[in-house]
């Protein structure tokens, strides 16, 4: 009975359809327990010269008013850079910041409170933008560097040129439970906090450190969260923390949760990115030299900034060997929001701005673009299938995906019904495209690379399963759970998976960069092991054998590999071993090999390996409106050997149409004072179920076992969001067929108004015919 | 009724169970109280009615006039407004096993997070026991996790019966579908006060009359869609309310030879289901129109109630040359709904008056053969979104195909519905082709002066405007 690699429903399935799976803000209340509310900055930037909370200590049921002088250590929140002030003491540094929060009985009464109370402000002139950043030479940093080969001397030398400015647009995680935490002091000075939190070790060492104790004084568990997305990765830390000092000044329980619109205005979003490029190439669109900037929009704090900015420097690539490279990195200070974690963690950034040169280089040429991409693939051995920051790709799989997907998705036929499509409608126009993607696999710092976990067996042979990992929906949980049974050989029904707790498990990563089934799979492997490897000789002794080493474990019994029909049960086992006394618990611990990072060179192999996938996507513009509708997606992605094909797919299939919604529709709108208009579902419009096409096909890549990883497993949660690139890339194919353009400018997201004014653009600069002095390849000219 | 003693509670059925609340404050939300009283199965993504995470389903009257089970966003309804309904949340519907819905979730992976997943389950449940599980049924449910297509999956699968039941083609004989068998979904009428506030629901018009008429301070609640944001978001509790959705003379919905009447607390998805095919424009409209759970409790009243710039219906009420029904103490009146909004947020309706209903030729103009009608709305997303611009067409046509009369009537370009009754009068005579067209377009594109705001800028509005009518021609014309 194995149970690695089954179409398991999700543990807690059950949970979800009945309502009775609980969040955190779902508990039973403890109580006495108080809410807080916010008190928003009406400004971007501007001095406190006031605060007047007077009126509000009329409001009955307000309990007290928290400002910076009532943290009782470090007033900071920032996870790497203490640069992240939790309570403003003289400067709000974006519009909407919390300067106050208020202490309720209830949320009504801190909200009505939270109303009450006056600030006074002195506006100072906010830097918005990452261009008025630059122009302002506003940066939480000095530039970054990588580079391969000699740009410069190959931009001299190559056949053509060209220079041209992407901007990549953010995004907000829109998770469907908002950020909650409470926080439930003992009166002994101890802190147990509930926490949706992807990292509950770095919300712990926060509230420690904001509370000015050690940290063993604080427990943070996660239950579940209602999706994260990388939204949850730092983002729990100042709301939990606001809950803590609460607690701690009040000595009552506390709980938060942000209303959608403190979250949407709150809380970081995905970065959004400038790049400045010149890419040279040859006449066949064989990319030979690019240089390029990347501006990553921190916001006004430095938050995970660095290495989401490292990981597009490291994704600028994508499946492409390009042999002189250069990439510069640097990351604007604006009054906005600090933006943070979001699936892909710059990676989807730099591989909108490659994709999008590509395109440009293949248009230029009037060369179709997929034969373009296909040029530039990493290749062969040694220097063509090396990275620019000098890893080899050893296990390439880009070419078998790509032709794994072109075969399903029947490119070529639909092709040229999409020629004829287009010839015979003047009013819409289909565009058809496929992208590749290869990402990364490992955190770039690598000590975030271990995991641990614990294993508790009780007498009666049920077991509790711990590790470090937080459950967001993505599956982890379940995965655990397969691996933990398939690894102790007993049934799936034995155990009961823990809340995540920094007491069970501590000094934990962030659940993010898509290692959570990596790191903690080998740890909840490697625990179970050293349980195995102390109920072998008890099973041994009960068959009156002599060889522990032989015994196998499987479906519930015990049994020596070569003595089959004597056997043992589990249970039976467990409580023999309990008499014997022989410890029924144990941790496990995990650390990726050969991994390593040099920062000031930009080289080494920061990757454990790479996960790849190809979709192709078909879209219809309306050239009256610019709407667009996606009419069939297929996809082929390598996800090792599955541990749960349905989890996996999910996870394709989900991130796909959160990168289609990033790409397409949702668009974040800062007004010129800094203020954000789109801070609502009814103003930032994630996708709903009728923009999905009916005909959507995921196809795991087969073959695809993956060494040294668990069970030949692959990471799935972040690259599938990037294969949504060939939406973009689709109806751009489509707005091209408006006209005969040798290049399509078209900003993110691709709105309806995006579109049509790339429609119109098309449609004023066709000039193919200018192109005859360049000479493609014939042979190539499909 | 204005006499009526006032009581001091409010009974309703939660998952077949009355309960009898005191002193709650008829504002509060649906939502809230479920939350509040522990049943937080039913969560809250956004209280904007724009994510689903909160639908509850509501036995209500269907377009049969029988009782269906309604999927409704608990978040958007006041309290009072579901005394002495009954109503199913995700905790009530397994009955030691899963409801066929739930299972096929389960089965196909249909939840990630899970947060979203019991606004999903009562969707599904809902269109189970319509027969209608479908895309439409979830439409109004956002999840951030599936992407959808496990649940799309699941939907299908109860509905081919593959689902361990057999299918919804066999729907019947379970508890919910027996239910249905045994109860009347008739609002009772109401006279109620909580915490200061008075929520009144009359089953006359004259009655309503009369409260209003008591209680000059009152606000009129019909589906609570618009008006429940403000109780969610804003948590605006309002002193006195007259609830209109239990007046018998609001709820008729009339198909003469000439005309359509609608009463004005006729919900829209009523609307969309007993009209289907009468007005094409309607039609359009009503299908882009937000999302199920918010057309099972919007009226038409309500959407020309609130005169917003954006809203969906006028444009289309506009291009028909509908006229408004209006009722005071006095008597009644009936003016065309291009005279009723005054302004931004404006009506003509005076204080003590109330929209009786909406009425909407059918007749084209005596000179013509025959009329090309249809609507538009353009938005970032195409599904529950609103409008950057709304247009909606009507051109009459004789048998050469001139145009006798032509409406074209738009929302989103100024501070009210509006016709372009200028351009309209330049095409009468011309002949329908695309030289017309042409020459109309840059005018079209100068008639408004449209702001630029989050949803689009003035130019792209601009653009839209002139567009959009060539759109019209190029669709009615065949043209591709
Ligand atoms: C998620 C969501 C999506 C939406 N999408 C759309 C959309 O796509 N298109 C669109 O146009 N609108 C949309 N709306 C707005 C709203 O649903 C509509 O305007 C709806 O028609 C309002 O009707 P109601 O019955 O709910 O009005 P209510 O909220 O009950 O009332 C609205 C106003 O009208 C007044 N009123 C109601 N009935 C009468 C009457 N008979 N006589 C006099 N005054 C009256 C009320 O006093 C109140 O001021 C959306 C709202 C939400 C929450
Ligand atoms: S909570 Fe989002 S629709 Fe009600
Ligand atoms: S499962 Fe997470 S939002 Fe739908």
């Amino acid at each position: 009975m194995s149970t690695v690699g089954k179409r398991k429903s999700h543990e807690s399935a059950e949970g979800h359809v009945t309502g009775k799976a609980v969040y955190t803000d779902e508990q039973r209340p403890p109580v006495g327990m108080l809410s807080v509310y916010p008190v928003l900055a009406a400004h971007a930037r501007a001095k406190i010269t006031s605060i007047d909370t007077s009126a509000a200590d009329e409001v009955e049921g307000l309990v007290t008013v928290l400002t910076a002088a009532d943290v009782p250590g470090e007033n900071d929140t920032g996870a790497i850079a203490h640069d992240e002030i939790l309570l403003p003491t003289d400067e709000v540094m974006y519009w909407g910041q919390a300067v106050a929060w208020t202490v309720g009985e209830t949320e009504d009464a801190a909200r009505l409170a939270a109303q009450k109370i006056t600030v006074e402000y002195e506006p100072l002139p906010p830097v918005l933008t990452i261009q008025d950043a630059i122009a302002s030479d506003s940066f939480h940093t000095s530039p970054q560097v990588i580079r391969r080969g000699d740009p410069n001397a190959a931009l001299q030398t190559a056949d053509l040129c060209l220079t041209g400015e992407v901007g990549v647009n953010g995004q907000d995680h829109f998770y469907l439970e908002t950020q909650t935490s409470w926080v439930i002091p003992d009166g002994a000075g101890h802190y147990q906090v509930y926490s949706s939190t992807q990292h509950p070790t770095e919300t712990q060492i926060i509230i420690a450190r904001v509370l000015g104790i050690p940290t063993n004084q604080v427990v943070v568990t996660c239950l579940r969260m209602g999706g994260g997305f990388g939204g949850k990765e730092s983002q729990a830390n100042p709301f939990a923390s606001v809950a803590a000092i609460a607690a701690y000044k009040t000595g009552r329980p506390v709980r938060v949760k942000l209303n959608r619109q403190h979250d949407m205005i709150l809380t970081g979003k995905r970065h959004g990115f400038l790049g400045h490029y010149t890419v040279g190439f040859s006449y066949d669109g064989r990319i030979t030299a690019l240089d390029v900037d990347l501006y990553a929009d921190g916001g006004w704090s430095l938050d995970l900034s660095p290495p989401v900015l490292l990981r597009a420097m490291l994704h600028v690539d994508n499946a492409y060997y390009i042999p002189n490279l250069e990439v510069r990195g640097r990351i604007a200070k604006t009054n906005t929001v600090s933006n943070t974690a979001f699936r892909g963690f710059g990676g989807p950034q730099g591989m909108v701005v490659i994709e999008d040169i590509v395109d440009r280089v293949a248009r230029s040429l009037n060369l179709p673009p997929d034969v373009v991409r296909e040029r530039n693939f990493y290749h062969g051995t040694g220097e063509t299938n090396t990275t620019h920051y000098g890893q080899e790709i050893f296990d390439n799989r880009i070419a078998r995906v790509w032709s794994d997907v072109q075969a399903n998705a029947e490119v070529a036929e639909r092709k040229v019904a999409i020629a004829q499509f287009n010839q015979t409608h003047t009013y819409t126009k289909r565009g058809l495209a496929i992208t590749p993607v290869k990402f990364g696999i490992s955190f770039n710092k690598t000590q975030y690379n271990q995991a641990g976990a614990l294993i508790l067996i009780y007498t009666d042979g049920s077991i509790q399963l711990n590790h470090g990992g937080t459950e967001m929906g993505q599956g982890l949980h379940t995965k655990m759970l397969q691996v933990a049974a398939q690894t102790l050989g007993v049934n799936l029904n034995r155990f009961r998976v823990m809340p995540t707790s920094t007491d069970k498990v501590p000094n934990t990563s962030a659940t993010a960069a898509s290692s959570g089934s990596d790191l903690n799979g080998q740890a909840v492997k490697d625990a179970c092991e050293t349980i195995k490897s102390r109920l072998a000789p008890v099973a041994a002794k009960m068959l009156a054998l002599d060889t522990p080493e032989e015994m196998v474990f499987a479906e519930d019994w015990i049994y020596c590999r070569t003595y089959p029909s004597a056997r043992v049960r589990f249970e039976d086992v467990v409580q023999q071993a309990y008499g014997d006394r022989v410890s029924l618990s144990a941790t496990g611990y995990y650390r990726t090999p050969s991994i390593y990072w040099n920062a000031e060179t930009g080289r080494g192999r920061p990757f454990y390996y790479y996960a790849y996938g190809a979709a192709v996507s078909e879209v219809e513009v309306d050239g009256f409106t610019g709407t667009f509708k996606l009419l069939q997606v297929d996809i082929v992605h390598d996800v090792g050997e599955s541990l749960n094909p349905l989890v996996d797919q999910g996870q394709i299939e989900g991130g796909f149409v959160q990168g289609m919604g990033w790409l397409t529709m949702e668009e974040l709108v800062w007004d010129a004072q800094g203020r954000l208009r789109t801070d609502a579902p009814s103003t930032y419009k994630i996708p709903t179920i009728s923009e999905v096409p009916e005909h959507f096909k995921v196809q795991l890549l087969e073959r695809a076992a993956q060494d040294g990883v668990i069970y030949g497993s692959k990471a799935v949660g972040e690259p599938p969001l990037m294969l949504a690139i060939s939406v973009r890339e689709a109806i751009r194919a489509a707005i091209a067929a408006f006209g005969q353009p040798d290049h399509v400018p078209l900003t993110s997201p691709a709105t309806p108004e995006a579109t049509l004014k790339a429609i119109d653009y098309v449609r004023t600069h066709s000039t193919v015919a200018a192109k005859s002095s360049i000479d493609p390849d014939p042979a190539l000219k499909s | 009724m204005t006499t009526q003693r006032l009581e001091n509670h409010l009974t309703l059925t939660i998952n077949g169970e009355m309960v009898r609340l005191k002193e709650v404050s008829p504002t509060m939300t649906l939502l809230q109280y479920l939350q509040q009283s522990g049943q937080t199965g039913t969560k809250e993504g956004c209280g904007d009615g724009d994510c689903g995470a909160c639908t509850v389903a509501v036995i209500g009257q269907g377009c049969d006039r029988k009782p269906h089970y309604q999927a409704m966003n608990s978040c958007l309804i006041p309290l009072a407004a579901v005394a002495g309904q009954e109503i199913v949340t995700v905790e009530g519907i397994a009955n030691g096993q899963l409801h066929p819905v739930q299972a096929a979730m389960v089965q196909t992976g249909g939840s990630q997070c899970g947060y979203c997943t019991p606004g999903f389950i009562i969707s599904l449940f809902a269109a189970y026991y319509d027969r209608t599980l479908e895309d439409a049924a979830v439409e109004g449910n956002l999840c951030r996790c599936t992407g959808y297509l496990p649940i799309r999956r699941a939907a299908q699968r109860v509905a081919s019966g593959q689902s361990g039941d057999e299918g919804v083609l066999h729907v019947g004989g379970d508890r919910f579908a027996a239910k249905l068998e045994h109860v009347t979904p008739e609002l009772s009428p109401l006279s109620y006060t909580g915490n200061n506030q008075q929520f009144y629901r009359p089953t006359r018009l004259s009655d309503a009359l009369q409260l209003l008429q008591h209680h000059p301070e009152s606000i009129l609640v019909a589906g609570a869609t618009d008006l429940g944001l403000e109780m969610s978001h804003h948590r605006q509790a309002f002193p006195v309310m007259i609830s209109l959705e239990a007046i018998a003379e609001l709820q008729q919905l009339e198909q003469m030879a000439e005309f359509v009447e609608i009463g004005a607390a006729v919900p829209l998805s009523r609307i969309e289901d007993i009209l289907r095919g009468v007005f094409p424009s309607l039609d359009e409209m009503l299908h882009w129109f937000a999302a199920r759970q918010v057309r099972n409790r919007a009226t038409i009243g309500g959407n020309i109630g609130t005169a917003s710039p954006i809203g969906d219906l006028p444009p289309v009420l506009l291009s028909l040359d509908a006229e408004v029904r209006i009722a005071g103490l006095v008597g009644e009146r009936t003016i065309p709904l291009a005279n009723f909004f005054k302004d931004y947020r404006q009506t003509d309706l005076q204080p003590g008056e109330i929209i009786v209903s909406v009425i909407i030729p059918k007749a084209i103009a005596p000179n013509a053969t025959r009329r090309l009608s249809q609507s538009y709305k353009v938005g970032k997303r195409g599904t529950d979104d609103i409008s950057i611009v709304a247009a909606a067409f009507t051109i009459d046509l004789d048998s050469e195909d001139r145009i006798v009369q032509a409406r074209l009537a738009y929302g989103g370009v100024a501070a009210t519905p509006v016709r372009a009754i200028a351009i309209e009068q330049q095409l009468i005579g011309k002949p329908w082709n695309m030289t017309t067209i042409q020459q109309i377009k840059p005018l079209l594109e100068t008639a408004f002066t449209p702001l630029t705001d989050l949803r689009g800028t003035a130019e792209y509005r601009k653009l839209l405007i002139a567009n959009l009518f060539e759109k019209f021609f190029v669709e009615t014309s065949g043209l591709q």
